[in-house]
């Protein structure tokens, strides 16, 4: 019997989520999973709360096997879990600062996403009015005499996303970073509640908006688990694609910010060029350049349009013709070579531990893709493979996204090719009268999203939680750039481009 | 790398003709921007990027300003790394309670004269996350502004149309 299934068979199944079990668990059996976390018998996929009673989501690490432990908690606490499991420690800080529910024993009792700006405390449990003046935020010290600290952001120099870095260093010489996130709060799960599914839809496209594609797919896909909706065999094949052209424009954008940040503008330029053209098409093909809310609960919102479908071929050969140039000149120039390779190491029993996700995950050996498996359609029936290197450094993660470039443009031709017609929609079903639950993984081009969704009786979100793969990612970049010197940090961070966003919430 | 280079070089320029600016972020600016603060900073402008709260969607779109298609600098503006060098502030996003203070603190750093765009549909009002516990609002909530630009997110061109609006007479 395995990790997993001997854990389900402690608890008690809840009937209503689909397709992966859920069961209720006493406190025993919910150390016993944590214990078994540590252990690396399964993966942590996410850990949640809906108010009532906390979720811890784990995967078996061979079978994809997934599993849903819940433990309520009527006397407002839980056992932490990242008390033997660190990866779960900001998730379930969250958990107190969002729903007042207190992981008793948790190692690290500082708020997360709550910077004491919000007028109150425990906006999602029992709320309570409080200062809106800012909480002192002690930081981990890092002592001895020649170290220094540099703070950097929220507000950084780039046009990127707000975030706080607290570098302590001895010299040029990286010795500790501690991030401090949260500052994009925006308190996703709170307006969830009680949303109309195309308002949650909406809302859920725009969680992270590089990733709207999957994150609107994930979303989708849970909700159609919970209502045990079908959606038809073109929508599957559009999502495949919209998907696939979201991970390249993402992917070009990556590979090109990496160059610029090691000062090589050149490649960045015409990665530059490579993604606008595939905003370009995508714009055409489904009236959006990043494809927000194209897809829907139950299938797509829109169809491809004609002019789409004869600008994606020009734009597969377009592609196809320039990146052995680009790939070639990477490679070749070994001033660019001397920053990327050695930089931002990541080791193997890091990412394996933290179940990093995407290019972080499998530039450092993690074999994990969620097309692969748990797998969903229409990639059962698609030729791809996985793009691993087992380095973890900052050109291993350039590499993985340049293979998943070429993957990515075999997987659009064989979705023109093969794309079915018919219905692009389901029709909704009647509201279902009672509530029921849907879990969904999808492969953002960052890494695996998890969506988690309750339909209440009359057919709106009673909760829903989206977990973004940089939850398991951001923790690595402060292992990765240890020993590492200050000026490498934007070429770390860039390899990585964890989401502040979809984090934040 | 000497090939690359010398095909661009004979090849085409890729960057297309400029979009006439936007009448509306014209008439918006008219009140805000005088001739005298034009006439003092010519045709070029500092932008220094602040992202209050975004989902990131709109930065995508003002990254895609510096690629060989707009080509933002031709009309003079560029982006800088910090409020003391700028000009104009372009800010996305509603506002979060969580970045209200780094937005003020941005907005007084940098040096008069100065303007306020404000980018996206969530920077005009809050948008969607509108009347959650962790947002304050649109960007007039916190700081002046002078222009919006809508959209979700706005596409390139829509940002030059209003970008431009700033620089032309």
């Amino acid at each position: 019997m395995t990790f997993l299934t001997a854990l389900a068979s402690k608890g008690s199944r809840v009937a209503a989520q689909r397709p992966w079990p859920r069961v209720e668990v006493d406190a025993p059996t919910w150390r016993e999973a944590v214990v078994g976390l540590a252990a690396g018998e399964a993966t942590l996929l996410g850990l949640w709360s809906d108010g009532q009673a906390v979720h811890l989501a784990l995967c078996a690490a061979e079978t994809a096997q997934v599993l849903v432990i819940s433990i309520p908690c009527p006397a407002r606490r839980f056992p932490s879990v990242a008390i033997a499991h660190p990866p779960a420690l900001r998730l379930e800080r969250v958990i107190r600062d969002l729903y007042g529910l207190e992981p008793e024993d948790s190692p690290d009792r500082r708020p997360w996403l709550d910077h004491g700006r919000w007028g109150l405390r425990q906006p999602l449990g029992v709320p309570e009015p409080a200062s809106a003046a800012g909480d002192a935020y002690p930081f981990h010290a890092a002592v001895g005499a020649p170290l220094h600290q540099i703070p950097v952001g929220p507000v950084h120099a780039g046009i990127i996303e707000p975030g706080h870095f607290r570098f302590s260093c001895n010299g040029e010489a990286v010795v500790r970073l501690e991030e401090r996130l949260g500052y994009v709060h925006k308190g996703i799960d709170g307006l969830m509640r009680g949303a109309s599914l195309d308002r949650a839809a909406k809302l859920a496209g725009r969680t992270s908006g590089d990733s709207t594609v999957a994150y609107a797919t994930a979303f989708a896909s849970a909700v159609e688990a919970a209502l045990g909706l079908d959606i038809p065999p073109r929508a599957m094949f559009l999502r495949a694609l919209m998907a696939e052209l979201e991970r390249l424009a993402n992917h070009f954008g990556d590979i090109g910010a990496v160059c610029n940040d090691a000062s090589f503008s050149l490649i960045h330029a015409h990665c530059a060029i490579l993604r606008e053209h595939v905003l370009r098409v995508a714009d055409i093909a489904f009236g959006h350049r990043l494809m927000m809310d194209c897809v829907a609960p139950g299938g797509t919102a829109v169809d491809l349009a004609p002019a789409g479908a004869q600008a994606l071929p020009t734009l597969m050969r377009t592609i196809r013709r320039r990146i052995p140039e680009l790939v070639e000149l990477y490679d070749s120039t070994a001033s660019l070579q001397n920053r990327t390779i050695t930089t931002g190491t990541l080791t193997q029993q890091l990412a394996r531990q933290y179940g990093a996700g995407g290019f972080v995950g499998r530039g450092s050996g993690r074999a994990f893709d969620a097309r692969k498996l748990p797998g969903y359609p229409p990639y059962g029936d698609l030729r791809f493979e996985m793009v691993v290197r087992q380095n973890g450094d900052v050109d291993a993660r350039v590499w993985v996204r340049i293979g998943e470039i070429a993957q990515s443009l075999a997987l659009i031709e064989q979705i023109l090719e093969r794309l079915p017609p018919g219905p692009i929609c389901a029709d909704h079903p009647p509201a279902p009268g009672q509530a029921s639950e849907g879990l969904a993984l999808i492969e953002g081009f960052r890494g695996d999203v998890l969506a988690w969704v309750r339909v209440a009786g009359e057919g709106t979100i009673a909760h829903c939680h989206l977990r973004d793969p940089s939850w398991f990612q951001w923790p690595l970049l402060e292992a990765a750039i240890e020993g590492n010197i200050v000026a490498d940090f934007p070429l770390c961070n860039k390899s990585f481009n964890c989401s502040y966003a979809g984090h934040d919430l | 790398m000497r090939k690359l280079l010398l095909e661009s070089l004979l090849k085409a320029p890729l960057t297309e003709a400029p979009p006439s600016p936007d009448d509306g972020a014209l008439a918006e600016l008219a009140q805000s921007l005088e001739r005298a603060s034009r006439r003092r900073l010519g045709r070029s402008l500092s932008i220094r990027e602040v992202d209050a709260g975004s989902c990131n969607g709109c930065e995508l779109e003002i990254h895609a300003l510096n690629n060989a298609f707009y080509d933002l600098e031709r009309f003079g503006l560029k982006f800088v790394a910090s409020p003391r060098h700028a000009d104009v502030l372009l800010v996305t996003g509603p506002v979060t309670r969580n970045m209200r203070e780094a937005l003020e603190r941005t907005y007084a750093a940098t040096p008069d004269p100065k303007w306020v765009v404000a980018v996206g549909d969530c920077a005009l009002d809050g948008g969607l996350f509108s009347g959650s516990y962790g947002v304050v609002g649109g960007v007039s909530a916190v700081v002046p502004v002078d222009l919006h630009i809508r959209g979700c997110p706005p596409t390139p061109n829509a940002l030059l149309k209003g970008l431009i609006a700033l620089v032309d007479e």
